[in-house]
């Protein structure tokens, strides 16, 4: 979950320490619980150990009002209850913000509910099969060891002791396989759980009759031992799945800023976007994000769209212009009429393209699901042939003139089900699951998110690597490039620190802290000025120098005295933008650049990463056809891009990530979610997914391999209780080991 | 063999006792926050000494 910790407004305007955002957006996101209280849920970002959870508690139930502070450090969600009306809900956000925190709201409906009930269910069972498995152990030692001295009164009162155990136990824990099996025959096919469900009904059924008769035999033991090893894997498959989906339902509930809308009485109230009408009069604070599509009523502005097209100079704004939602305010105060609502503005568009690439997505069938397919059959004729085959031929070797007793039905029941237990899928359910925990932890200490759970098989066979550049492949935030007399930018800086253009910050980044010029005014579009000085745009701060030919990004700087000066930006690369690339190439995958930014910035970036293909001046739906087109032509693509221009791309490619700094629907569109100013997580992301697939692939051979071995001598009756727990043991406890080899092995690009 | 009569409910008691210690943790959400809970063994208590 420390991933989203990275979540800022935008990569152009990393997060302050104190976001005016998040103070109307708890008033909007506030809501009464059943009992009356007002409740609110805050996503905290930073908190790390117990010092955190006590300041912020603490502080929080010492305020008037306030019933239950709960911060659940997993998830890094802190629930605030108070009495009604006793607390302004932005006291409570200010409140964990003065404890140097940053808090973003949630929007409770889009949260869902965080229990996990599936969870328990599973857990609940799985304790259930430990405590029957052990206990049982208690009886069957003692019938194994006592073979031959045991009396067969002793040892069939023991077998019912188990049976009294087991016949509950079994059929509670097995309950999520019934039904899975159920659901799956009903729909006319079969999945893993109906040889599971077949085998563990067979089997108890047999083992009972054998305790009637007083036989030698009884599976108990092997049916909980089953299913103990079933749950485990299917408990940790559940896991996986839960976190990726937690991770992906936060990103969602998130995305919802508060927006604020002026009433006909001009009071200004916040609302959630959803509730938005055509007409609507909105007001844009220095730093919002628009959350719908409008046209500018009045203010004017700077807008930085770099999000929506990845290009990265900033557009003028005036009265009349038209805004599009996921645009940021740069400069001054705006106010926005609504042209449509947040379900129709351009960002829901793109949400639309983004879904149409997760349902072809869904089609991706994992591994262990193949697997399965080509086993179930398999099993199944095996176990019917061994039935078949005990049924038959003592009658035929009888009938040839051999002289065989007649086993009967009993014995030929007893040895099909027997097949099905030793080749009831222990080794191959765990096979997958438990490499996949492995490496998704491992990748978690590496700052990479997996949020699908599928996405790592599908990252093991990537074989083109799309980037986008804007805030991908750079930085995202422009830096100063030319290298110029001290004094000089000592002198504009006074001016530019009067500014949030990304050009002046990056100027001041430059030159550092220092005094401000008395009296700057802003002029939207334009530039800063204080008396005769003069920062901005060339036609503003230079109007007679020469245009720059070069296209660069640029801020013209004048003191009406002496000649005016020219600082150029660029977008920094990520500092090992290039020896990622190179070591993608290294390991046979293709790399492409596509972008919504002039070519020639494109071409500059291309050169520097050593990228041969690249693509400029591309729209989102262009850069959405590339992939496709690169998926239709056979290959798997693997789309990196932060911007909601990319967003589109990032589903529609076979596997996607964004970095951590991206646009929260860019985040939700993408598998991985990666941290830090480097690129090279990405490459041990393969690297850790090719392993992953390595592992997996070994379990599921040495699964096929003791089947091939354990299943022939089932089939001729020679499997006793004795063997069966050990097998079953034995080969599942291989596969974790085999799976946490991952943990250890080093991967280093 | 008659010890086993009182051995094996013993046992089987004992036993039963685990499980149910272990439902009652899962229902009171003892696991919700594992990563909290190692934390917050090292919080003093509000009203100590």
């Amino acid at each position: 979950m420390a991933a989203i910790a990275g979540l800022g407004p935008s990569a152009l305007a990393p997060p302050t320490p104190y976001d005016p955002g998040a103070q109307r957006d708890a008033a909007a996101f506030m809501r009464r619980d059943h009992d009356g209280n007002d409740t609110l849920e805050l996503f905290v970002a930073g908190p790390k150990c117990a010092g955190c959870i006590q300041k912020i508690e603490r502080a929080l139930t010492a305020m008037p009002g306030v019933i239950e502070a709960r911060l659940n450090l997993s998830t890094k969600r802190l629930r605030v209850t108070w009495a009604p009306g006793e607390l302004k809900p932005h006291a409570v956000t200010e409140a964990v913000i003065a404890l140097g925190y940053d808090v973003k709201p949630f929007d409770a409906e889009r949260a869902a509910q965080q229990t996990d009930e599936e969870g328990r269910r599973l857990l609940r069972c799985l304790a259930v099969a430990a405590f029957a498995a052990m206990n049982i152990m208690m009886f069957s030692v003692p019938i194994w060891s006592g073979r031959g001295e045991m009396g067969e009164g002793e040892r069939t009162l023991l077998h019912w002791i188990s049976a009294l155990i087991a016949l509950p136990a079994a059929l509670y824990a097995a309950q999520p396989f019934f039904k899975s099996a159920w659901t799956a025959l009903r729909a006319r096919h079969a999945n893993m759980d109906v040889p599971i469900s077949l085998a563990v009904l067979l089997t108890l059924g047999v083992s009972l009759s054998e305790t009637a008769r007083h036989g030698e035999h009884a599976y108990f033991d092997g049916v909980v031992m089953l299913l103990f090893f079933l749950l485990i894997g299917r408990y940790l498959d559940h896991r996986l799945r839960e976190h990726a989906r937690g991770a992906a339902r936060d990103l969602l509930a998130l995305q919802t800023a508060a927006a604020l809308r002026i009433e006909s009485d001009r009071r200004i109230s916040p609302i959630p976007p959803r509730l938005i009408d055509i007409g609507d009069r909105l007001q844009l604070a220095v730093g919002d994000r628009a959350p719908v599509d409008g046209v500018i009523e009045t203010g004017a502005s700077d807008l930085d769209c770099a999000m929506l097209t990845g290009e990265t100079l900033p557009q003028t704004a005036s009265p009349g212009t038209r805004i599009f939602a996921g645009a940021v305010n740069l400069t001054q105060p705006l106010v926005m009429r609504a042209t449509a609502t947040a379900q129709e503005s351009t960002l829901a568009q793109l949400a639309r393209l983004i879904e149409m690439g997760e349902q072809s997505r869904a089609r991706f069938v994992r591994l262990a699901d193949r697997a399965a397919a080509l086993y179930v059959p398999v099993v199944h004729s095996l176990a019917a042939l061994t039935f078949l085959g005990w049924l038959i031929a003592p009658a035929l070797l009888h009938m040839a003139g051999w002289d065989v007793s007649d086993v009967g039905a009993r014995v030929a029941v007893l040895n099909a089900a027997a097949v099905l237990i030793i080749t009831c899928p222990c080794a191959l359910g765990l096979a997958v699951p438990a490499v996949q925990i492995v490496a998704t932890g491992r990748l978690f200490k590496g700052g990479v998110l997996v949020k699908a759970g599928n996405a790592l098989e599908r990252l093991a066979r990537v074989d083109v690597v799309v980037f986008d550049k804007t805030g991908t492949l750079t930085l995202g935030r422009p830096r100063l490039k030319s290298h110029l007399d001290e004094a000089v930018l000592e002198r504009a800086a006074t001016l530019a620190r009067a500014s949030r253009h990304p050009f002046a910050r990056a100027l001041v980044k430059a030159v550092g802290p220092g005094p401000l010029q008395a009296d700057v005014r802003e002029r939207p579009g334009q530039g800063v000025e204080a008396g005769a000085l003069r920062l901005g745009k060339r036609t503003f701060a230079a109007p007679d120098e020469a245009n720059a030919q070069d296209d660069a990004p640029e801020l013209w700087f004048t003191d009406g005295e002496n000649a005016a000066v020219r600082f150029v930006f660029e977008d920094a690369l990520r500092p090992d933008a290039r020896r990622v690339v190179a070591a993608l190439k290294q390991r046979g995958i293709a790399v492409e650049l596509i972008s919504g930014d002039r070519p020639a910035a494109v071409e500059a970036a291309a050169r520097a990463t050593g990228i041969e293909r690249w693509t400029a001046c591309a729209s989102p739906q262009e850069k959405t056809a590339r992939v496709d087109a690169l998926r239709q032509a056979g290959r798997r693509p693997f789309m990196v891009g932060d911007g909601l221009n990319d967003a589109p791309a990032l589903s529609a490619a076979y596997v996607s990530a964004a970095p951590g700094a991206a646009l929260d629907v860019s985040q939700a569109a993408s598998d991985l979610v990666f941290q830090g100013a480097e690129l090279m997580p990405l490459v041990e992301a393969i690297d850790i997914a090719r392993r992953a697939h390595d592992r997996a692939l070994e379990n599921l051979r040495f699964s096929a391999v003791y089947n091939i071995v354990a299943a022939p001598l089932a089939a001729v009756g020679l499997l006793t209780p004795l063997i069966a727990a050990l097998a079953m043991s034995g080969s599942s406890m291989l596969v974790t080991l085999n799976a946490l080899r991952l943990q250890s092995e080093r991967v280093r690009p | 063999m008659t010890i086993m009569l009182v051995l094996i409910p013993a046992a089987l008691f004992l036993a039963s006792l685990g499980l149910i210690a272990f439902f009652w943790s899962l229902r009171t959400g003892q696991y919700e926050d594992l990563e909290g809970s190692k934390h917050r063994i090292l919080i003093e208590d509000e009203e100590g000494v």
